[in-house]
């Protein structure tokens, strides 16, 4: 026999706060194992770094208390462990590339975490509920489109590596992909609460799926076209998925239509192969991608194909940090990153951080469920899937999987743009979840106000 | 330079270390599986006190209960058949509303169940009823349809749709 009884959600704040401490001390001992294996003693810096890092976690932690004391208490152990092992990495490319600390990247993307995490903090507290951000869904659409195009403009849009995702106003360069992404998934949750009905009930069944009215296809034609426009005049493979992917997710949580899906797919696999047979860049890409180790591949580029040897010198157990050579790939601190963590941590710590990232999505996606506005759903369920598409994206790259892009691995790479959108994604996760979480004022106990008794409060 | 070995151990130290914190948070998303306790309960246990003793009265989220369970009338609610078959719930004097919507306190799975189907009180006197909420398939207390509240007991059978309940003391 057994018996069935609703538990009251626990806030978890004390587990996010030994979780976070572990996530730190890991970080720590990485940190440490680095030293050691680099300079044979333990980094003078140590105490500096690791308190620094502890404190900028810990205040967030203290945020979480005072403003969103439900939240999910794993995502920001999860993260503040991605986070940092992303500045050990970046610390070690930074040691062979021969840059000291001082004017190394890592020092530099420390400063990004710090500055994104006092955003994501200053998200929390100024956004208290995330139905506000429903007020400014047409907002978030346009600011989104045009982030997402500003690279095009002439004078600021700058190319880099062949693609054109970067604007640069004097020596400041940002990446506006990153915040589009947020804007867009603001925008989408916003617009297809309000439509999904018309977008769901109607239309014909072929092949065991339901299939919408024609006019009905005219969003998700909009969308393609402007994924298209991303992967034909910004050269960009990634951001153009990313973009488009998330809608159509989006779209197939609001509807729950599976033709949704197979016609978002048939739409972009048909772009992309037009794009293929039209354009220069993209065919160069399918070859570096099916053809890695031919020697036109190799001309172009070898890149992948250094990053594929690391990760197989690396091998089961790694060689240990400090012990690898990860900076003979290109860009290892930020595209590469993944390569350079499967080279020094082995596969065993590759598929630590995937699952990490696996579980930190399986958080998002819970929050989706558990709250109970159809925005928050929507929203949490789109970050939360463009964070795990924006890990195929780059995980399928540098592994042969798909064509290599140009995305970051979020949380892990170099790159300010991609954690301030980062962190600001989890703040916005964070506070739904404190949403879905909390638990309902108990209807039986009845309100003050409800039991107080009429009171005379002035004769005349 | 450091021997090998301390590196090795940092090294294989580091990756167990991200394997202990995945498994922790892992343990403490199990609760996550679950969304409600089951807690496994002797058959019958006539030796539990059936009201708390005044001084946990206070607590933090039970409030005072004005009316307690009487010790005469049924103080669960058993599926016995149908696709809940097995599952038990406490009786609430204020009412346990069973029926497939959300917010009822037995969501049934149960095609002939309507949204708000039934409804089991504990009326002033401390008598416990069944009320029909003019469901379509309607609600069979033995082999009647109920048409009013009728009064139950520990022992009465009622049945919704496919869905068979007994009240238990």
């Amino acid at each position: 026999m057994s018996v069935v009884s609703s538990v009251a959600p626990r806030s978890g704040r004390t587990t996010e706060l030994v979780l976070t401490l572990d996530a730190v001390a890991i970080v720590g001992l990485a940190y440490v194992n680095l030293g050691l294996a680099t300079t044979g003693s333990v980094p003078p810096g140590l105490a500096a770094l690791g308190l620094g890092y502890l404190g900028v976690a810990l205040a967030f932690h203290v945020v979480l208390r005072w403003r969103a004391s439900y939240a999910d208490p794993l995502i920001l152990p999860i993260v503040t462990l991605l986070n940092g092992l992303g500045l050990v990495m970046i610390h070690r490319v930074d040691i062979a590339e021969g840059r000291d600390i001082s004017d190394g990247v890592a020092l530099r993307q420390l400063m990004w975490s710090t500055l994104a995490v006092a955003i994501a903090a200053a998200v929390l507290v100024v956004v208290r509920d995330h139905r506000l951000l429903r007020r400014y869904t047409f907002l978030a659409g346009a600011v989104g489109f045009a982030l997402l195009l500003l690279p095009l403009v002439p004078g600021i849009g700058n190319q880099q590596f062949g693609a054109r995702i970067w604007i640069r106003v004097g020596s400041f360069s940002f990446q506006p992909g990153e915040i589009a992404k947020l804007a867009l998934a603001v925008f989408f949750a916003g617009y297809l609460v309000q439509t999904r009905d018309a977008l769901s009930v109607a239309g014909r069944k072929v092949l065991g799926m339901t299939f919408p009215r024609a006019r009905d296809l005219l969003p998700i034609l909009i969308a393609w076209l402007a994924s298209l426009g991303v992967l034909v005049f910004e050269k960009d493979l990634g951001s153009s998925l990313l973009f488009f992917g998330l809608f159509v997710a989006m779209l197939y949580v609001a509807t729950e239509r599976v033709s949704w899906i197979a016609i978002g797919l048939g739409l972009f696999g048909a772009g992309a192969y037009v794009a293929y047979l039209i354009f220069g860049h993209v065919q160069t890409r399918v070859l570096l991608w099916l053809h890695t180790f031919s020697p036109e591949a190799l001309d172009t580029s070898d890149q992948l194909a250094k990053g594929l040897m690391g990760m197989a010198a690396g091998g089961m157990f790694g060689t240990g940090l400090g012990r690898g050579r990860p900076d003979l790939t290109y860009l290892a601190e930020s595209d590469f990153i993944i390569p350079s963590f499967g080279e020094e941590l082995g596969m065993i710590g590759l598929f630590a951080i995937l699952v990490l990232y696996a579980l930190l999505v399986e958080r998002g996606l819970r929050t989706s469920l558990g709250t109970r506005d159809g925005f928050g759903k929507l929203l949490a369920a789109g970050l939360s899937f463009s964070l795990a598409l924006q890990c195929f994206v780059v995980v399928g790259g540098v592994t042969r999987v798909i064509p290599l892009t140009g995305l970051t691995a979020p949380f892990l790479s170099s790159g300010g743009s991609s954690l301030l959108a980062n962190w600001t994604l989890v703040a916005i996760l964070l506070r739904i979840s404190d949403h879905a979480r909390r638990p309902l004022p108990d209807p039986a106990a009845g309100s003050a106000v409800a039991e107080a008794r009429t009171e005379v409060v002035k004769l005349p | 330079m450091m021997s090998e070995l301390t590196l090795t151990v940092l090294r294989l130290g580091l990756l167990v270390g991200l394997w202990a914190f995945v498994f922790a948070v892992v343990g403490v998303l199990r609760g996550d599986l679950y969304g409600t306790r089951v807690n496994k309960r002797a058959a019958a246990s006539p030796n539990r006190p059936s009201t708390p003793p005044q001084g946990i009265e206070g607590r933090r989220g039970k409030g005072a209960k004005p009316a307690r369970p009487s010790k005469k009338g049924p103080t669960r609610l058993v599926v016995t058949a149908g696709p809940l078959s097995g599952t038990t719930l406490p009786l609430r004097p204020a009412g346990t509303l069973i029926g497939r919507s959300p917010e009822c306190a037995l969501v049934l799975d149960d095609d002939y169940a309507s949204g708000r189907h039934a409804r089991i009180f504990q009326d002033d006197r401390g008598t416990w009823l069944v009320e029909d909420l003019r469901s379509t398939n309607g609600t069979y207390l033995g082999a009647t349809r109920l048409t009013e509240p009728r009064e139950v007991a520990a022992g009465s059978v009622l049945r919704i749709g496919q869905t068979m309940l007994e009240l238990q003391r």
